[in-house]
């Protein structure tokens, strides 16, 4: 038995003319002269709690700034996809500022892109920048460490089991820094504090992250906190628990009323509207955008009730330092937690320096491995 | 308290827990599966269902205030997947398997779409029950702070494999199941039995989805299944159509799932990966040893288009 699957005439010409319709719809009029259309892309929904929402809230302080318009897309896959949106952003929405956020956007979509448009700007994050790049493109990251370290001092004072939780996703650098930057800042109140590590293999697994919590509460940990894209379901498990909790992207304090200390932040919703106005200015943005707490592009959320003032003055104390002349925590001689020096004495490794972006190691006090 | 001292102890007890907070999902949508294989379909669209599920029983139960209300929804939304795929299925010379993964992916795709505003909202958990208030050692407590719907799925486990072999309607969808020549005869439609079983193993699908956004973990995010609604349809297979090896299957799954982290915990972290995993590497385990090349898998329904 065949079958004829050729199309009638009239099915052609109804579905030309339909797309014909559909094409001359105003679309494209959101194109209004004069206005600079900025697009910010995400890789998750930006509402998670967590990475997404940080970026999401920049957006929205780049929406209030006026004769800026601002296209947002969520979702967007580190494949092939994020070249058709931007493409779909430059082409349709008349973007010439492009904030695509994901780490793994860079290379080689945003590259590949820059080259296509050079007279649109990317911005992205990650700080992956190197010389040689093309001009139109520029990365920026913050030195998150610096507020973990502030995290790790302040539930260094509410701790009763000295033993401390984090559920992290892989084991990269900047994971690592952040785990190490915890534990160096609990242990600086009270060496004897430990922090386990439970790695859960991806950015985002619900369940794993929520049974690595409960793991860590079974082993008598009392502080919890993560590197994860969505610390929503960590918090909210501890919480469950009665741990205490240090956030991490955004504020999570709203999920755990009861254990919520503080929490390391990004500040984009600063950055972002000061890199907007450079634009706008025709000032030469710098390839590399780097800065932690001084340059206001991390922050620590607001202190809760549970913290003691003990504990406020000697973080605020410290936070001042950062603000001002600097504070090292990397600081010679540090250990990993098999031993071995990997800072050596007399070694002050400071936020620049690029040894930092290679870490490999947790430090002494970490209970977990790398690999 | 006294953690110190409960040293390795707490890896069988962080496994047990893990076995009865991870297990349910799989429970619920191996049962219905299992019924609608039973009547000699298979549906592998379960895992879009199982999402679906998750994200209207969270809406839902958002919206009313009630969690129950919201586990209704999710497995209402389940039927209508469920008729969904039989109603393709009984045209003529449509494939279920290949109805299946459209209808998984159709599913994984409309749950996104319209989950977008629930990822942030916290909606009421089901409740749970202390089973553990005779213990004073509080990971023991943790451990057996037993969830409803398990309790349910433990009770329902039996009643199924009962009804299945014992009464009338059992009796109709295995026959359907293993020759439809013979239920004709006898004056039943194939197509309206597997009808009824695909939306009934819709509706556990939805269950079990539910479970995940309203007891654990307890939200609604994109990521929140991996794979439990398609690991669940394997399960079927694996506990060879019984109910009873249905729900011990459930548990071996979500222990071995909290094996990795468990073990992490206390400090034994070489090979973390190949630890998480452990459930895979168990079905593929499992699977070989119970192949034979010379028969059929003992227990399948005759008419089940993945064994004939």
């Amino acid at each position: 038995m065949t079958q004829d699957y050729r199309l009638s005439r009239r099915a052609v010409l109804a579905g030309l003319s339909a797309g014909a319709a559909f094409s001359a719809l105003p679309l494209s009029s959101a194109r209004a002269a004069g206005a600079l259309t900025v697009g910010f892309i995400y890789v998750g929904p930006k509402d998670d709690y967590g990475y997404n929402q940080s970026h999401a809230a920049g957006a929205t302080a780049v929406k209030a700034m006026s004769g800026v318009k601002v296209v947002e897309e969520e979702r967007v896959p580190e494949t092939i996809d994020v070249e058709k949106t931007m493409e779909s952003m430059i082409n349709l929405d008349g973007a010439t500022l492009l904030f695509p956020t994901s780490f793994g956007y860079f290379d080689p979509h945003i590259l590949k892109e820059a080259k296509k448009y050079p007279n649109v700007t990317f911005m992205h994050c990650g700080g992956l920048w190197h010389e040689g790049l093309p001009t139109n493109v520029h990365s920026y990251f913050g030195y998150i460490d610096e507020a973990e370290f502030l995290s790790g001092i302040v539930a260094a004072y509410v701790t009763k089991t000295k033993k401390f939780g984090f559920v992290a996703a892989k084991p990269i650098p900047q994971v690592l820094r952040n785990i190490n930057a915890f534990t160096l800042g609990a242990r600086s109140v009270d060496p004897t504090i430990t922090v386990q590590v439970i790695f859960t293999g991806d950015w985002s697994m619900p369940v794993k992250e929520a049974e690595a919590t409960n793991s860590l509460a079974d082993q008598g940990v009392d502080v919890v906190t993560c590197h994860v894209d969505s610390p929503k379901v960590v918090i909210e498990t501890a919480e469950k628990r009665g741990l205490f909790t240090c956030g991490y992207h955004a504020s999570q304090a709203a999920l755990a009323p009861k254990g919520y200390l503080t929490g390391a932040e990004w500040n984009w919703e600063a950055l972002y509207p000061s890199l907007v106005t450079d634009f706008e200015a025709g000032k030469t943005i710098p390839g590399l955008i780097r800065g932690g707490l001084k340059a206001g592009i991390v922050k620590t959320s607001p202190y809760t009730a549970l913290v003691p003032d003990a504990a406020k003055a000697k973080a605020d104390g410290v936070k001042a330092q950062f603000m001002g002349a600097g504070y090292v925590i990397f600081a010679g001689p540090i250990k990993d937690n098999k031993g071995a020096t990997v800072i050596d004495a007399g070694v002050m490794r400071g936020q620049t320096d690029i040894e930092l972006e290679k870490m490999s190691y947790l430090v002494e006090g970490v209970i977990g491995s790398t690999s | 308290m006294n953690d110190a001292s409960l040293g390795l102890w707490t890896v069988p007890i962080a496994v047990l827990g893990g076995a009865i907070r991870v297990s349910t999902p799989f429970l619920f949508v191996s049962l219905g599966e299992l019924v609608t294989e039973k009547s000699g379909r298979i549906n592998l669209g379960l895992e879009g269902t199982l999402i679906m599920g998750a994200m209207s029983g969270f809406g839902v139960a958002y919206l009313t205030g009630s969690p129950w209300l919201g586990v209704l929804a999710a497995g209402l939304v389940g039927v209508m997947f469920g008729a969904l795929h039989a109603a393709i299925c009984s045209l003529p010379r449509v494939n279920d398997i290949a109805v299946g993964i459209a209808l998984m992916i159709f599913g994984i795709g409309l749950a996104f779409y319209l989950g977008k505003p629930l990822v942030q909202p916290k909606a009421p958990t089901l409740p749970a029950l202390p089973l553990g208030f005779w213990s004073d050692i509080p990971q023991v407590r943790a451990a057996l702070e037993v969830n409803a719907l398990f309790i349910v799925g433990l009770v329902f486990t039996p009643i199924l494999s009962w009804a299945l072999a014992n009464t009338r309607w059992g009796l109709i969808v295995r026959m359907v199941g293993d020759s439809s020549e013979a239920a004709r005869a006898l004056g039943y439609s194939p197509l309206w039995v597997r009808l009824y079983a695909t939306c009934f193993g819709g509706f556990m699908a939805g269950v079990g989805g539910s479970f995940l956004s309203l007891y654990y973990p307890g939200s609604w995010s994109e990521g929140l299944s991996s794979g439990q609604g398609i690991t669940a349809v394997a399960l079927v297979i694996f506990a060879r159509w019984n109910p009873l090896a249905c729900f011990g299957a459930s548990l071996l799954f979500g222990g071995a799932g909290a094996l990795g982290p468990a073990l992490q915990a206390v400090g034994v972290t070489s090979g973390t990966y190949l630890l998480n995993a452990a459930p895979y590497f168990l079905t593929l385990l499992i699977l070989v040893f119970s192949s034979s090349s010379r028969r059929r898998v003992a227990g399948a329904p005759g008419e089940l288009s993945v064994t004939k």
